[in-house]
């Protein structure tokens, strides 16, 4: 049950964050949408970690670990993306 | 349950809160309470390694870099993307909606029994010595991901080098910090020496309980940065050598002793038995120095 | 253990670049390049001998718990196409981004050389690994080496190029995420040799078959994902565009004929539909090439057309009979067009480089000033065209006749316009190099790098002189979808 909530929980963070990076203009409130969007992903392989408990866990330790790789992974994305930007806008006024 | 869906309300509350900002502050605002919130979601689920995790990176570290990058777009704006028209919009939003449908559908129609391998982890943790279970999957049966993500934080220092500019970049990463006096120095003077206990607690009890080098390294980048926000503390330059070599140790060890194991039992990232223990600790203690390393020099960013 | 080690090496390069310097980094990659050359081989030969994949378990712990990478026909082929490039451009690269013993470090100089070690790590993680989720790692890790590279210079335009590729790239690694994530929900393992035969067509499988098809899609490039492509591949120094057209494109690509040839549920529709967005690649990317005023726009547009025929092989791998010869014509697309494509972007580089600008129409005196690049630019067309003897030939020939065989003659339709297309685009470039130009162009010397270039092209040509019999390595660990 709590599994179920929080999956569509994922889904609807998924599709939203979608939206604002396909529709944002501003380059910041993009790399906002992106990481909703991987939170919602993340929330996805969490329900299915926790449909997966058992052996006296209380969810799977497989996609639990995968989840905290992936969070990681996608915190360096997200420097890159900012270092990007702010580069950009200095360029923009700058020489 | 009522506790599930008030988080769920309120976590889908705080994204549109970000979708609908008009400002960047407000947007990374939100986007931070987003964050803790979500560190609860995790809890709830039963997934605490996460929770901590989120927590330290996704709201923590992610809401000093994004605050402090929307102060400096708020001087110099980067250049938008012209804006879709509605009808665009509009098939984006059905497209969106399609794809949140679909997925939510796919998520409850997964089979029953739930296909996984805790069994599996519970059947060969007392191999890999150490009580965690997700250590185990982190630093035994997933090895590789775990070396390969250390080493995408390298590249991720390399590419913010990339995109300093010509003049400088070797000088001391992102821009540079006022003094600051009241609350936030008195922050920065008072907490590193407690927050430095507490991430050296969280790695030592990450061997058998929820926590671990990760959590632990973003706890040491954050009491560097703390003071280096502050004013208190200069940031080294990029061409220390000192710098660079710690953020490059880590990795390179956790490289150099998965060859040993292939040398010494035949198979890349295999402990010798006897020894797991001792060092997997050496590689996780290297592992936290040079991915503070990081983390810190990534959320300080490129110079400008 | 081979394979393993042709991972670990770039990788382990990359890590220690920045405590080396510039200088020790750049030594350090020159010194690898023998070394993943002998292992690339040595892969060839351990997999021909045995004639079956080689598979290792990472620290003794086999699958589902545990991970394992290894080596099959089309692994060992792009181990050996990524040791080959790769050198040429490190090679080509010292030029622009050496440094002389005494000389100050430079950022280009000090991020390039671990940027081009993580790209060939990544590849060749990307045709190794065994387990869905490692893939994704693998392809962040070439998304997060190759984005710098397009920027390099610093230059306002390239920084965009370089931000809307994040984007796209970032994207496509998110959406296969999902899929992986719904794969374990409905499977429980991610490994996948484990999940061959396992998956039926449930909507959880479904969903994440479209997310990871659309996904990969957006980091091959191909059609409608594709717009990222020209302005990147475009604005990247000369040897950061051979690479990304070469290697950086082929890792997702390799990606997706595992999941189509394997893993995911049979679909003749997707297949069909997948194609079909080859089939509009060839002819639309060879359309914008002929049209464009910029050579290197023009080489860009062309990697987008060539892609297109990377994924015909799919609707073909069904048909028992010719599953065989459209399965090599597809790999041999992917490892000619990476050696000609590297040599081709090197080429054009010269040119520009020595003319000083690289405008289509005012060519004229390029093949003086440098006449091995326009010769290298000759060759490697002949391979893009499929012209014989080169290895272009053997590859769409094959793709041509399967297609035939198998009852689907619009796809050799497809390849021969296709062909009539790069024949033109080529004809337009070399006819106006090869005229004489003003007459202050003074022949430059040529260096190692025209050297290179040319290598790499010839290399594109004399693929198609293997003898057929040698192929069957291609063939090994190939899976009937």
């Amino acid at each position: 049950m709590t599994a179920g909530i929080y999956g569509l929980l994922g889904a609807a963070l998924t599709g939203l964050g979608l939206y604002g990076v396909l529709v944002r203009t501003e380059p910041l409130l993009r790399i906002l949408a992106f990481n909703l969007l991987g939170g919602g992903v993340f929330l996805v392989l969490g329900a299915i970690a926790q449909r997966g408990a058992g052996a006296g866990f209380a969810a799977d330790p497989v996609p639990q670990a995968i989840i905290l790789t992936g969070i990681v992974v996608a915190f360096a994305a997200t420097t890159i993306a900012v270092a990007l930007v702010l580069r950009l806008a200095a360029r923009k006024d700058g020489a | 349950m009522i506790v599930d869906l008030a988080l769920v309300a309120g976590i889908l509350a705080l994204a549109l809160g970000v979708l609908a900002a008009r400002q960047a502050f407000a947007a990374v605002a939100f986007f931070i309470a987003y964050g803790l919130l979500l560190a609860l979601a995790w809890a709830r689920l039963g997934l605490l390694d996460v929770a901590l995790t989120e927590a330290a990176i996704g709201a923590g570290l992610s809401g000093v870099l994004l605050l402090a990058a929307a102060r400096r777009l708020a001087s110099a704006p980067a250049p938008e993307d012209p804006p879709s028209g509605r009808v665009t919009r509009g098939l984006i939003g059905a497209g969106c909606t399609i794809l949140a449908c679909a997925l939510g559908t796919a998520v409850l129609l997964l089979p029953e029994p739930p296909p996984g391998l805790a069994a599996e982890v519970a059947a060969n943790q007392a191999a890999t010595a150490l009580g965690n279970p997700v250590a185990s999957v982190l630093m035994a049966f997933r090895g590789l991901d775990t070396l390969l993500e250390s080493a995408v934080l390298v590249l991720a220092v390399i590419c913010t080098v990339a995109l300093a500019p010509d003049d400088g970049w070797a000088g001391p990463p992102g821009a540079p910090q006022p003094l600051a006096d009241g609350p936030l120095a008195l922050l920065a003077r008072l907490l590193p020496p407690l927050g430095i206990v507490v991430a050296a607690h969280i790695f030592w009890i990450g061997v058998d309980a929820p926590g671990g080098k990760f959590q632990a390294a973003a706890i040491l980048a954050a009491m560097w940065l703390l003071p280096w926000m502050a004013g208190l503390v200069p940031a080294p330059p990029v061409g220390a050598r000192a710098l660079r070599v710690t953020v490059a140790a880590g990795p390179a060890l956790f490289i150099a002793v998965g060859l040993l194991g292939a040398i010494v039992t035949g198979a890349f990232l295999a402990w010798p038995p006897g020894f797991e223990k001792p060092l997997i600790l050496l590689v996780e203690v290297a592992l936290t120095l040079s991915i503070a390393a990081a983390l810190a020099l990534l959320v300080m960013g490129p110079r400008t | 253990m081979l394979p393993l080690l042709a991972v670990m090496l770039p990788v382990l390069g990359m890590v220690l670049a920045p405590a080396l310097g510039a200088r020790g980094a750049e030594r350090l990659t020159l010194a690898l390049l023998p070394a993943g050359f002998a292992l690339a081989l040595g892969t060839a030969a351990a997999v021909q001998a045995g004639g079956a994949p080689l598979v290792h378990h990472l620290g003794h712990w086999a699958p589902p718990l545990g991970l394992s990478l290894g080596a099959d026909g089309i692994g060992t082929a792009m181990l050996l196409t990524s040791a080959v490039v790769v050198a040429g451009v490190a090679v080509f690269a010292r030029a622009g981004f050496g440094t002389a013993p005494g000389m100050p470090e430079r950022r280009t100089a000090f991020v390039f050389w671990p940027l081009l070690l993580a790209i060939w790590g990544g590849l060749n993680l990307a045709v190794t690994a065994r387990d869905l989720f490692t893939l994704y790692v693998a392809l962040e890790l070439l998304t997060f080496a190759a984005v710098p590279i397009v920027c390099l210079d610093g230059r306002r335009e390239t920084l965009s190029a370089a931000l809307r590729y994040l984007l796209f790239a970032l994207l496509g690694s998110v959406l296969y995420l999902l899929g992986v994530a719904l794969i374990y929900g409905a499977a429980g393992t991610l490994d996948i040799g484990l999940l061959a035969g396992r998956l039926s067509a449930t909507p959880p499988v479904l969903v994440a078959a479209a997310l990871m098809t659309a996904g990969l899609m957006a980091k091959t490039a191909l059609l409608p994902l594709h717009l990222w492509l020209p302005p990147a591949h475009a604005g990247a120094p000369a040897a950061g565009s051979a690479l990304l057209s070469a290697l950086v494109v082929k890792g997702s690509f390799v990606i997706l004929v595992r999941l189509w040839a394997g893993v995911l549920p049979p679909s003749p529709a997707a297949m069909q539909a997948l194609a079909g967005c080859g089939a509009a690649a060839i002819l639309l990317g060879g359309v914008a090439a002929l049209g464009q005023a910029r050579l290197k726009l023009l080489v860009a547009y062309s990697t987008i057309a060539q892609i297109g025929y990377l994924v015909l092989m799919f609707p073909l791998l069904a048909v028992p009979g010719v599953a065989e010869k459209a399965w090599t014509g597809g790999v041999l697309q992917a490892v000619s067009h990476a050696l000609a494509k590297s040599g081709m972007f090197l080429a054009v580089g010269l040119m520009a480089e020595r003319l000083g600008h690289d405008r289509v129409a005012d060519l004229a005196g390029a093949s003086r000033i440098a006449p091995r690049a326009v010769l290298a630019f000759g060759l490697s067309a002949l391979t893009l065209m499929g012209v014989p003897p080169s290895g272009g030939f053997a590859a769409k020939w094959l793709l041509l006749s399967a297609s035939i065989e198998a009852g689907q003659w619009w796809w050799a339709l497809v390849v021969l316009a296709g062909g009539l297309l790069t024949g033109g685009y080529a004809y337009r470039v070399l006819s106006t190099a090869l005229r004489a130009g003003p007459v202050s162009a003074v022949p430059v010397p040529h260096d190692s790098r025209d050297t290179v270039a040319l290598g790499l092209a010839l290399l594109s040509v004399l693929l198609g002189m293997l003898p057929l019999a040698s192929l069957g390595l291609l063939q090994i660990g190939r899976v009937a979808p």
